[in-house]
């Protein structure tokens, strides 16, 4: 019963990282795609981890039983929805960021220029001319 | 009562609870601040999948076994709702009717989910 509670707390714990660890990636970095790394890390290691330690912390089979189950539909629904996303952003021409210039420059666009005040979109290509985001 | 929430766990159940809703408001965050559609998309994706955690969590944190099946519906709702929404945003229509095709043949399908950047609420 020890062993079953020290197992479920680790799990837990390392539940709650990989959820936070996603969600600080869903925030801070720089555009679509990788945002959508941070949200499959949450999606992913952070469910699976909770869910496994909430199985070790049940009491009866049926509860493991649920728990396995939602496991299971989160498991299958989370990468097709993750992949219809991605593929509707690519169909709708969001490109993703590929040089590491227009990725430094997206991101400063999200240090000092807020993105999401004028709620325009952050360039993705990087434009001729120089640029001076007002501070 | 199937479930034991004894009292060596409870903090541990305390603990993702509270990290669980901090990711919801870093999801959250994300949604307002996001740039395009698809970033709120992701977001509300994200939101959805933590319910379902903070779902189990807090019925195992009370003891109530019937959380677990309010979880299971929420993850199967929010599957079917994302679908529903990237498939609007694909193609500009639910179904396939015979007008609705003929519009929506031109190039033009969709191109309202890049166009609506004003900060309007979309």
């Amino acid at each position: 019963m020890i062993a079953l509670s020290i197992i479920s707390w680790a799990l837990l714990l390392t539940g709650s990282f990989f959820a936070i660890v996603g969600g600080i990636g869903i925030v801070r970095l720089p555009e679509f795609f990788s945002r959508m790394h941070g949200g499959g890390i949450t999606d992913t290691l952070g469910a699976a981890l909770i869910i496994l330690g909430l199985c070790f912390a049940a009491g009866g089979w049926l509860v493991v039983a649920k728990l396995l189950m939602i496991l299971f539909f989160l498991f299958v629904t989370s990468p097709s929805s993750c992949h219809a996303l991605a593929r509707s952003a690519l169909s709708q021409g969001v490109k993703p960021v590929l040089e590491i210039d227009s990725v430094r420059k997206s991101d400063s666009l999200l240090k000092n220029d807020s993105v999401g005040k004028h709620g325009s979109l952050p360039e993705v290509v990087p434009v001729s001319g120089s640029e001076s985001p007002n501070d | 009562m199937t479930l034991h929430a004894s009292d060596m766990m409870s903090p541990a159940l305390l603990i993702t609870s509270v990290a669980i809703l901090i990711t919801m408001t870093l999801a959250l965050i994300r949604a307002m601040l996001g740039p395009t559609v698809f970033d709120r998309v992701l977001a509300l994706n994200m939101m959805g999948t933590k319910t379902v955690l903070l779902i189990c969590v807090v019925g195992f944190l009370t003891g109530r076994t019937d959380f677990l099946d309010l979880a299971l519906l929420y993850s199967l709702m929010n599957f079917i709702g994302m679908v529903t929404l990237l498939r609007f945003s694909q193609v500009g229509h639910f179904g396939d009717s015979a007008e609705n095709s003929a519009r929506v043949d031109g190039d033009t399908d969709g191109e309202w989910l890049l166009r609506n950047e004003g900060g309007d609420a979309s």
